[in-house]
């Protein structure tokens, strides 16, 4: 298995994930009563959170100060960091 | 309490170093459209916002500027990382590169540094959202510019991605204009 490729491959879908968490957040700010939005919401949540729990437990925390655990050692400061553009 | 996650929003690419480029794109890093003031704006003017929905869109908008001006130093910062001084010369970089070498600054175009005179906070909420919503247009407008001027495909679809947030920005800063003047109104009748 190419580490650094499903690396990639998982991330790109993390963020397509969250992108669309992040567009019906702001969306549902001003429109809070819309049910199908809040549904699709919730959805993208739970699949986020999955695919980040995926993630993080192959290639090190996504977030720190207690947001996720680090227990094969600190992997926190693992390199790359995101302005480190892989192609 | 604010948190980072260490990845960027979209991702960014870039294959060969493009200084010239790199001088026209960090005005939205540092100039007076750019990310940090759009962030900076919205993050200092929702304090005074009267209604709970207005606080959480300016919070979240200049969380999300945030995340923008990441990806705009990640381009610049790789657009010029392993530039040769011969093309950093050539690109009328090398005023910048006297002063920074290849780090990031907050500057315009034409290395004038960023300034908070660039934003506003009035007190006024129908004012400070009337700025948000030009901001977010000045934004688009530049990326606009910038797309125009790319002449790097990788970069330009960044920018396309960029400039279509300032839209739907744009759009959410008007629904809470109209939601602070309802509140507003009511305010004044009853
Ligand atoms: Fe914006």
């Amino acid at each position: 298995m190419n580490g650094a490729r499903s690396r990639l491959e998982l991330l790109r879908r993390i963020q397509a994930l969250e992108f669309t968490a992040i567009d019906l957040n702001l969306f549902l700010d001003t429109h809070p009563r819309e049910r199908r939005a809040l549904e699709d919401y919730n959805r993208v949540v739970r699949e986020l959170a999955a695919a980040k729990r995926e993630y993080e437990e192959a290639y090190g925390p996504l977030v720190n100060f207690g947001h996720a655990p680090s227990p094969d050692g600190w992997r926190w400061i693992d390199e790359p960091w995101p302005w480190e553009v892989e192609n | 309490m604010w948190l980072y996650e260490k990845k960027l929003e979209y991702p960014v690419r870039v294959t060969r170093p493009n200084p010239r480029l790199a001088k026209n794109i960090i005005t939205q890093y540092g100039g007076p459209d750019g990310e940090l003031a759009a962030s900076l704006r919205y993050l200092t003017q929702r304090y005074t916002m009267p209604i709970a929905q207005a606080k959480a869109v300016l919070t979240d908008i200049g969380t999300e500027e945030l995340a923008h001006m990441e990806i705009v130093a990640a381009l610049v910062y790789n657009l010029i990382k392993d530039a040769p001084l011969s093309e950093i010369k050539a690109a009328g970089l090398d005023g910048y590169y006297a002063d920074h070498d290849r780090a990031l600054y907050f500057v315009n175009a034409e290395g004038a540094p960023w300034t908070a005179a660039y934003i506003q906070s009035k007190g006024d909420p129908v004012t400070d959202l009337h700025e948000d919503m030009a901001a977010e247009e000045k934004a688009r407008s530049t990326y606009e510019y910038l797309i125009n001027l790319s002449d790097d495909p990788d970069a330009t679809d960044v920018l396309r991605f960029l400039r279509e947030r300032e839209v739907v920005h744009f759009q959410r800063f008007g629904e809470t204009l109209q939601l602070v003047q309802e509140y507003l109104d009511r305010r004044r009748y009853y």
